[in-house]
């Protein structure tokens, strides 16, 4: 259980965002999403320990702030969206670094299982032996979601996995976290550029937008014609297919700008929401 | 994602494959130890030579001591600043994640130089007492502050690689200034000693400065090495090591003055000799990739076999002089290192 209290974030003056709380659930994924520069990487970065910011951040119902550094590498792994790298080393080093803090002199028979297995449930065993600055930006970024997964954290949090992945792949590796996500129990964060993957894959949504926290709730409670209006700035529909799976249609962009929109908004209620939806 | 593995890769025979390039690098190391002891100028032949080193009392007095003053303790020096060198341009190269980086770049032997040249001006470096000291400690102190200066401006930025590389450079400038000005000032023996310490050279090797660099080398390699996971992981940025535990700025910080001492120790006995800080860990680099528990020891092993190398080769090219082994690494070690790139990136 990840639990964020009152969690604010400024470079000096400029504040990022305010007063952010919610929880995400193990075994659920929580998206975060928000338009460009709302802090959605920002926030996982605050979470993960890379930014400081003021709150509470709970993990299994400790606070982060009284967790010792290696403690809370061992139960958070975080990945980055950038996938650059221009190490001399092949993929599977590069995923052996994830069990940095285990590793001994020598890499025993426990640490190559670990790698290989996580290789093949990734399926990326073909890429094993190339160097890591050879691969192309979707393949790099399933080579770090394998470090993020090899040490079998608590928490998972995910920026923008999917950014550098053809349509196939992104539908791909979603279905896979979903799996992985339930078995393991993790408790993942996630920021999808892709609002449609988010309704379909999130459990919870949150939505950052106007300084602060705007929704946080399911799919159907959050994914409203006037979320996508009033943080999108979009005109939209959400259809429901015969699966009962529900789609964005986004029409353009917001011909004017509403009244209400005016005025400053504290993070709505679902049940406020969902009124709205279809 | 659905290819199928061609071969399925063996982590095992692949660090094996490791380890044995590292051992041929020893065994080159060894080999160049051998020939730097054998080769040299004088009428001394090489059955005399080698019994000389197991048999002093077999050969005559002069061979004798040109195998234990001269020759054993040159061609130990080689691989010692070679491989104390390799090692503190691997560190530099990792903790900066700069190709560039080296104790010559950074400003560290230019820190040293003014040391000695200032040792050398004030005539500290020609008396009896301290002559044979005067001129190493104050290389070592300079070179150190050269470190210091790095140091204590950085950590005002929280030791991030871009502010040591920019101050490093920083003090290359400043000290090279200091440098000019000392040579502009001194008179002409003065001159002459300051600029033949600059090229860098071996003959100062004894066997009082051989066991100081010996447990120097020792310690901070043991020092450095046991870190070599943590600094594998540095490789993929900084982010990505604090997210796997890594307290990044304190391993920065414990690394640049283990490497400070090493660099600082190395150029105060021999001078500045570039390019092996670089082109040492490059090499390594290129043979055997970047996951530091061969990456470290491969850095030092081909600093060793560069530098042992080009003190055989100055021995051969210009017999029966002294000839600086700085010039000689740059100008038969560039253009190696040149095909060296071009393979690799083509």
């Amino acid at each position: 259980m990840l639990e964020i209290k009152n969690l604010s974030f400024g470079y000096s003056k400029q504040k990022v965002f305010t007063d952010i709380s919610f929880e995400a659930r193990p075994g659920e994924i929580t998206a975060v999403i928000g338009a460009n520069g709302a802090g959605k990487s920002t926030l996982l970065k605050c979470v993960s320990g890379l930014e400081k910011a003021s709150g509470d951040i709970y993990i299994c119902g400790e606070n982060r702030k009284h967790m010792p550094r290696i403690k809370q590498a061992e139960v958070i792994s975080f990945l980055n969206q950038n996938t650059d790298c221009d190490a001399e080393l092949n993929v599977y080093e590069v995923i052996l670094l994830g069990r940095v803090q285990k590793l001994g002199f020598r890499v025993n028979d426990e640490d190559r299982a670990k790698v290989e297995e996580i290789m093949d449930l990734l399926s990326i065993s073909q890429f094993a032996d190339r160097k890591i600055s050879e691969l192309s930006g979707g393949q790099r970024q399933m080579v770090f979601i394998a470090q993020t997964l090899i040490k079998n954290p608590k928490i998972l949090i995910l920026d923008e996995p999917t950014s550098a992945l053809d349509l196939n792949k992104q539908f791909n590796l979603m279905e896979l976290m979903k799996k992985i996500v339930k078995k393991r129990n993790l408790t993942t964060l996630i920021t999808l550029h892709h609002l449609d993957m988010a309704m379909k894959y999130a459990d919870r949504i949150v939505v950052i937008g106007n300084g602060g926290l705007y929704a946080c709730g399911t799919p159907e409670e959050v994914m409203t014609k006037r979320m996508f209006r009033e943080i999108y700035k979009i005109d939209s529909e959400i259809y429901t297919d015969e699966k009962g799976d529900r789609h964005l249609i986004a029409y353009g962009p917001t011909p004017s700008k509403p009244e209400f929109l005016n005025a400053s908004r504290p993070c709505m209620a679902p049940s406020v929401l969902v009124e709205e939806v279809g | 994602m659905t290819e199928e593995s061609v071969t399925k890769f063996e982590y095992k025979t692949y660090s094996g494959r490791k380890t044995a390039m590292l051992i041929l690098g020893i065994a080159v190391c060894l080999i160049n130890f051998v020939l730097n002891i054998i080769i040299g100028s004088s009428s001394a032949s090489i059955p005399e030579i080698l019994t000389a080193i197991v048999n002093p009392a077999g050969v005559s007095k002069l061979t004798a001591t040109i195998a234990w003053t001269i020759r054993i303790p040159t061609s130990l020096m080689s691989i010692l600043v070679g491989a104390s060198l390799g090692l503190a341009g691997a560190t530099m190269q990792t903790i900066l994640n700069n190709p560039l980086a080296s104790p010559y770049t950074l400003g560290i032997s230019a820190g040293a130089g003014v040391g000695a040249s200032i040792a050398m001006l004030t005539g500290l470096g020609g008396l009896a007492v301290i002559g044979g000291i005067a001129v190493p400690l104050s290389a070592f102190a300079f070179a150190l502050l050269a470190c210091l200066g790095i140091y204590f401006i950085s950590r005002t930025k929280g030791f991030t690689s871009e502010i040591m590389v920019l101050t490093g450079i920083g003090m290359v400038f400043f000290f090279q200034a200091i440098q000019s000005f000392l040579q502009y000032i001194a008179s002409s023996e003065a001159l002459q000693a300051i600029v033949f310490w600059t090229f860098g050279s071996l003959t100062k090797a004894d066997w009082t400065n051989i066991p100081i660099l010996t447990v120097v080398f020792v310690v901070v390699f043991i020092a450095i090495y046991s870190q070599s996971w943590k600094l594998t992981a540095l490789k993929l940025g900084d982010e990505r090591a604090k997210v796997l535990g890594i307290d990044v700025e304190r391993l920065r910080m414990m690394m640049f003055i283990l490497m400070s001492l090493l660099t600082a120790t190395a150029v105060a006995f021999v001078g500045s000799i570039g390019f092996i800080g670089i082109v040492g860990p490059h090499i390594a680099r290129i043979v055997i990739g970047e996951d530091q528990r061969f990456y470290l020891p491969m850095s030092a092993v081909c600093g060793a076999a560069i530098l042992s190398l080009a003190s055989v080769a100055t021995k051969i090219i210009v017999p029966g002089a002294v000839f600086p082994i700085g010039i000689l690494t740059a100008i038969i070690g560039v253009p190696f290192f040149f095909a060296l790139i071009l393979r690799k990136r083509g």
